[in-house]
Formats: structure tokens, C-alpha cells, sequence
């Protein structure tokens, strides 16, 4: 076998070696397979369990819909009319009787039919019609490969794809993955903050990955340098142990200091928390250093099933996240669903521009049903330790408003039932559309906190949509309009006395932290592995300095400019060096 | 049995998902084999993918073929359902 040496951007420290498990769009890569003319009838025969459990499926999940959700109805109508169509019966069956192949493969090639017919279509509504055909196609290959998959799936992997959405790194188990490796991607898409979150390396960005790579090769992957090897022989492999073991002496070794408080030169003390998103990230979100939970992402339990969550399974998990962190806070921020996030279940009215759309507490606010279940549960959770409440995507002081009312009746409930919580609860709001960070004044003067959530504040403030390639380089956090919308926020919340905090993945940038620090934040919320270094670098710094750094960035008119002075400060520092010691 | 009918198609949206869906449904509870015709390519009715595949825009001209012991009836359902402005 050949080695083919690729690189991509390594956005996830660490190194694994291990077998390539291939995902195209959220399904195995499919391969053709030729049958035997007297296996024809088995085949069909298995084509037409997978359509019977499919169809079973779709019923179960349309069973657990909303009321009040017609849309997601009568998607999954579409789907299971999909399912019967005549066409799609007999053109299958005719693919694998006359060409005799098997029928995973004889559904990509319907579908990628209808894929060139739909791609001509004028109407972008139309057109994104594909779409429904492809999670069809997707949930009868899931259903096909259940019964006979090509790679067990319960062999550690390092996982190969084109990109990954949040549905699928939800399907995706920890103790089977080893790696993510994808065509797509950056610093700051969804690949990069799980796989950063759950400790796996990561290379994204790894052009041609996808068709050099066959399931099952060997793959040595470096989620520092961002290399990735194909069927490495041996002496590389060797060289990416090394690799691997003085990564993990190294982490080691800050780790030691890890647990120690993050205090300036001076006596500025950073709070330095986590991003969360799992409880079985407790133990690594401890271990690392942080300080609770700036940010307790609560889709999970929503996007990884059919059936919405009741108040209990809610309240259990957010216990064993509480109770688990004691005395440290965890901030949990409501259903944050809608945009780049899903759930079949949740599917709101088709949107031509989600991003814009019915999402987070948009959402919330038009089901409140389901609102005042997860309240509840938060609030309940608050009985068992330190709980912060963070509203999410709030645009303007009506929704704010909103939401506390919500969240006052559903304190009330709690009284009348008995049910313990923290009265004295914190409530925050997530700065994050532009509009808030205006009039964060005004909104300061309703909450205990700010938390700035960069990666949607950037993309709303810069009009960039990170996912689309063609203007994913002007996503830049160093923009001076960033910048600027950053030190009005805290100088806001800070002038009505609460604090600011950051949570998006600008905070766990390294080059970035001084920065941040001489702009005022008071608690930086990060990815668990990042804590290490930045607490560490923060030991090294003085916040005055900080502060002339921040005002000098102020006054500098371009990203790049700033980005040179950051790195020539850290340099003068001498610390750039001790920072990249680290991984070298 | 043969029946055939052209209209045009009144609702604001065209063929979008929903009604093409209860137009397949529609055509599946006839006892007849109906096509639908527009610039040249003919598709099967009872194909939601087909249906939709036609991308039949607001205005769009569209002829309906039946064949069958229920081709009238059919026709003039589809004819009827095609027509309908609002309710598609």
C-alpha cells in the first residue's frame, strides 16, 4: 500500500493512529459491490427490510413531534411518501437486478440522479429539495448498514469526512473515536470545538482527504501540525509515537499547574471555566483546571433522539453536572436549536437564511412548553449547587423581558410545589447579535452578567457565514469592528456593575488572551484542553500592560495589524517561545 | 381508457414540497397509470421525487395523461387539485 503524506489545519492537539472509518455527508462511504445473479433476491429482500424499518422509524419519530410544529409533520410525510415512491421502488430494484449490485450503492446512484436534475432548478426552495431525498437516503443506508455494516463501528476510529455537522458528531461514541480528520472545516467550525472539547486530535481543512483515504487504511494523524499520513510504514509510525509521547509529557507538565487560580503579575484574578457539553467531560473539565462551567451547551439531549426530553432526564443530567463541580458555578445557557443546530423533531419552517431564523430563544419563547420544562429543570438543578442561567441569541430588551417573565412563573410554580432552588439564581445574557451589544445598557440593567459569545457575534457582526468558503477568510475575530463591539459591552457592564465574561472560542486563543485581559473581561470561558496554557501564560502577564495593549490594538485600523502587534508583544514577552516549546 | 387535460398551475408557490406530495398521494389512489407532462419530459404522478422533479413554477403549463379503468376521474382530480390557488 501506498503512503500518501496530506496536511491540513491541525485545530486539536494530540496524535492517534489508527483505521480510517469513512462518512460521506453523515453516511459510510458507500462501495460497489457486485452480487451473485442468485443472491438477487436476498438483496432485494434486504432493500426491502431497510425500507420496512425505516418506515417504522420515520412513524415513531412523527409519534414524538411537538403539537404545534405542523412543519416538522409534514417533513416527515415527505419522507415516508419518499419512502413508497414508485419510482424510486422500481428504479432501485431495476439497479440491482441488471446491474447486480448492492443496494447501498444502487441508492446513491438514484440519488445522484435527482441530485443533477434538482441542482438545474432556478428555485433555491426547490432545489434545496435534495436535501430531504439525502436524509432519506442517509436513514435507509443507516438502516441497511445496521444489519450488515462494512466497518464495525465498534472498533476505535479515526473518523474521515467531508464535514461534520452536529447530528453527526452527536451519533458519534467517545470510546470509538480516535480522531477526526475533514475535507471542510476551520479553527472555529463545529469539528474543531467538539473535537477540542472531548480531547481528540483534529486536522480539518485536508484537501483531497476524501478520495485518497478507503475505509479501513491506516491512518497517523497530528492534530498540532495538521499532518495526516496514509498508510504510514512503520518508521513513521514510530516517529508519530514520539510525537505522541512527548505531547503527553509536555501536557503533563502543565497539567501539574493546572488547578492553580489564573492571577496577573499584578493580582488581576481571570476566572477561567469551561465549555461543556457532556457529562462525561466532567472528570477531563476538572482535570484541566477550570474553574466550572462558562458555558453548558444543553443541545445534546435534544438533537441525539426522537423523543424530546422530559423534566426529570433534564434535571438528572444537569445534577450530575452541578453536583460534579461543586463549588464551582456552571453556567447553563437554554436550548441554543435552529442555525447550523437541528433536531428532526425541531424542525421549524423551511429558511432560506436559518442563521436569521427561528433558533434559540426565538424558539424558546414560540414553545413554551418546552421552555418551561428545561427552566424547570435548570432550576431544580440550582438546589444541588452553583447555577448560572444564560439566555442566548437575545436581540433586543422585549425578549429579554420575555424570557424573565417565563422564568418568574416558572419560579413561582417551584414555590407552590415545594421544589427547592436557588432563589438568588444568576441570570445572564448571552451578547452575541449586535443589536444586544448597542444596547447593552439597557440590558444590563436586567442582568448579573454578560457572557459574549463570539463565534455568532463575529458572524453577525461581519455578515460572514463561516461555513461558506468563498468568504470564511473575512471571518476574522481581530476585525477592529470586533474589537470595538468587545470593550463597549464590558465597558457597558461594567459601568452598571456586573461582570463580562467571554465564551466563544476567541477566549481560547492564545494569542488573543492578553489581549482580552487588558480589555476588562473578568472570566474567560474556554475548551478544557486550552486551560492549561492559557492559565499559565496568564500567571506571566500584568494586566496594566494588558490595558496599554488593548488600547494600542483600539487605535490600529486593520485585523492584520493587530494580529502583527499581538504577536510582537508576545514575543517581546519571550513568551511566544515558552508557548511553543510546549508542542514542538 | 385514455383521458388527457393541459392547465396551468395558479398556486403562488408552484409544485413545492407539500403539494407535490398530495398530488403524489393523490394519483396513487386511482386505479390508472397518470404521467404529468411539462416542456417535453413526462414523469409519473405517483412519484413525489418525479413530481417534484418537474420544478413546475407558478404559470407553469402542465398536461395530465391517464391510462387506466379511472383515467377520467383522475384527470379531472389532478386537473382540479393543480387549479387550486390557495389550498395546494
Amino acid at each position: 500500500m501506498k503512503m500518501k503524506r496530506l496536511k491540513g489545519i491541525g485545530v486539536s492537539p494530540g496524535v492517534a493512529i489508527g483505521p480510517a472509518y469513512v462518512l460521506l455527508a453523515g453516511r459510510l462511504k458507500i462501495a460497489r459491490r457486485f452480487i451473485r445473479p442468485q443472491d438477487v433476491d436476498d438483496e432485494m429482500a434486504r432493500f426491502h427490510r431497510a425500507l420496512e424499518l425505516t418506515a417504522r422509524e420515520l412513524k415513531e419519530v412523527k409519534l414524538h413531534i411537538p403539537e404545534g410544529m405542523p412543519q416538522a409533520l409534514s417533513i416527515i410525510d415527505a419522507h415516508l411518501l419518499m419512502l413508497r415512491d414508485p419510482v424510486l421502488l422500481r428504479e432501485t430494484e431495476k439497479l440491482i437486478r441488471n446491474r447486480l449490485v448492492n443496494t447501498e450503492w444502487a441508492l446513491i446512484q438514484i440519488f445522484e440522479h435527482y441530485k443533477r436534475l434538482f441542482a438545474s432548478f432556478e428555485d433555491p426552495y426547490l432545489r434545496e429539495r435534495i436535501h430531504d431525498l439525502e436524509q432519506l437516503i442517509d436513514r435507509l443506508i443507516m438502516a441497511l448498514q445496521g444489519e450488515d455494516s462494512y466497518v464495525a463501528p465498534s472498533e476505535p476510529a479515526i473518523i474521515v469526512a467531508r464535514d461534520l455537522s452536529p447530528a453527526d458528531t452527536a451519533r458519534l461514541q467517545a470510546s470509538t473515536t480516535k480522531a477526526f480528520v475533514t475535507e471542510l472545516g476551520s479553527r472555529t467550525s463545529h469539528t474543531a470545538i467538539v473535537a477540542r472539547s472531548l480531547g481528540f486530535p483534529a486536522v480539518v481543512a485536508v484537501e483531497g482527504i476524501l478520495s485518497q483515504v478507503n475505509p479501513g487504511d491506516l491512518l497517523a494523524v497530528d492534530g498540532f501540525s495538521g499532518e495526516v499520513v496514509i498508510n504510514p510504514p512503520s518508521e513513521i509510525i514510530e516517529e508519530f509515537l514520539d510525537r505522541r509521547r512527548r505531547y503527553h509529557v509536555r501536557k503533563a507538565l502543565l497539567y501539574n499547574k493546572a488547578k492553580r487560580p489564573a492571577v496577573t503579575k499584578d493580582g488581576r484574578r481571570i476566572a477561567i471555566r469551561a465549555n461543556l457539553e457532556l457529562v462525561d467531560e466532567i472528570p477531563l473539565v476538572l482535570e484541566h483546571g477550570a474553574e466550572g462551567v462558562g458555558l453548558y451547551r444543553t443541545e445534546y439531549l435534544y438533537v441525539t433522539r426522537d423523543t424530546l426530553p422530559t423534566e426529570e432526564e433534564l434535571l438528572l443530567a444537569y445534577r450530575q453536572v452541578v453536583e460534579g463541580l461543586r463549588p464551582y458555578p456552571v453556567t447553563i445557557r437554554t436550548l441554543d436549536l435552529g442555525g447550523d443546530k437541528f433536531a428532526d423533531h425541531f424542525e421549524g419552517p423551511e429558511e432560506i437564511n436559518p442563521a436569521l431564523g427561528l433558533r434559540a430563544i426565538r424558539l424558546c419563547l414560540k414553545n413554551l412548553d418546552i421552555f418551561r420544562v428545561q427552566l424547570r429543570a435548570i432550576l431544580r438543578a440550582s438546589a444541588f449547587g452553583k447555577v448560572r442561567i444564560m439566555f442566548p441569541l437575545i436581540s433586543g430588551l422585549g425578549e429579554l423581558l420575555e424570557a424573565k417573565q417565563i422564568l418568574g412563573q416558572v419560579q413561582e410554580e417551584l414555590t407552590r410545589e415545594g421544589l427547592p432552588f436557588d432563589e438568588n439564581i444568576q441570570l445572564g445574557v448571552m451578547i452575541e447579535v449586535p443589536s444586544a451589544a448597542a444596547i447593552a445598557d439597557l440590558l444590563a440593567k436586567e442582568v448579573d452578567f454578560f457572557s459574549i459569545g463570539t463565534n455568532d457575534l463575529i458572524q453577525y457582526a461581519l455578515a460572514i457565514d463561516r461555513g461558506n468558503k468563498d468568504v470564511a477568510h473575512l471571518y476574522d475575530p481581530l476585525h477592529p469592528g470586533i474589537l470595538r463591539i468587545i470593550k463597549q459591552v464590558v465597558s457597558a457592564g461594567h459601568e452598571a456593575g456586573i461582570e463580562v465574561f467571554m465564551c466563544g472560542e476567541m477566549a481560547g486563543e492564545i494569542y488573543y488572551v492578553p489581549l482580552l485581559i487588558g480589555l476588562g473581561l473578568n472570566e474567560l470561558s474556554m475548551n478544557a484542553q486550552t486551560i492549561p496554557e492559557v492559565k499559565a501564560l496568564i500567571r506571566e502577564l500584568y494586566y496594566r500592560e494588558c490595558q496599554v495593549l488593548a488600547q494600542e490594538a483600539l487605535g490600529l485600523a486593520t485585523p492584520e495589524e493587530i494580529e502583527l502587534l499581538l504577536r510582537e508583544w508576545l514575543e517581546h514577552l519571550d513568551l511566544e517561545l515558552s508557548v511553543r516549546q510546549l508542542w514542538n | 381508457m385514455k383521458a388527457s387535460k393541459t392547465v396551468v398551475i395558479l398556486n403562488e408557490l408552484g409544485l413545492h414540497a407539500r403539494p407535490a406530495a398530495k398530488l403524489a398521494k393523490l394519483a396513487q389512489s386511482y386505479k390508472a397509470r397518470i404521467y404529468l407532462k411539462k416542456a417535453g419530459r413526462t414523469v409519473e404522478a405517483a412519484s413525489i421525487l418525479d413530481v417534484l422533479s418537474l420544478a413546475c413554477a407558478k404559470g407553469a403549463e402542465v398536461e395530465i395523461l391517464a391510462e387506466g379503468q379511472e383515467a377520467q376521474e383522475a384527470v379531472e382530480a389532478i386537473a382540479s387539485l393543480l387549479q387550486n390557488k390557495d389550498n395546494l
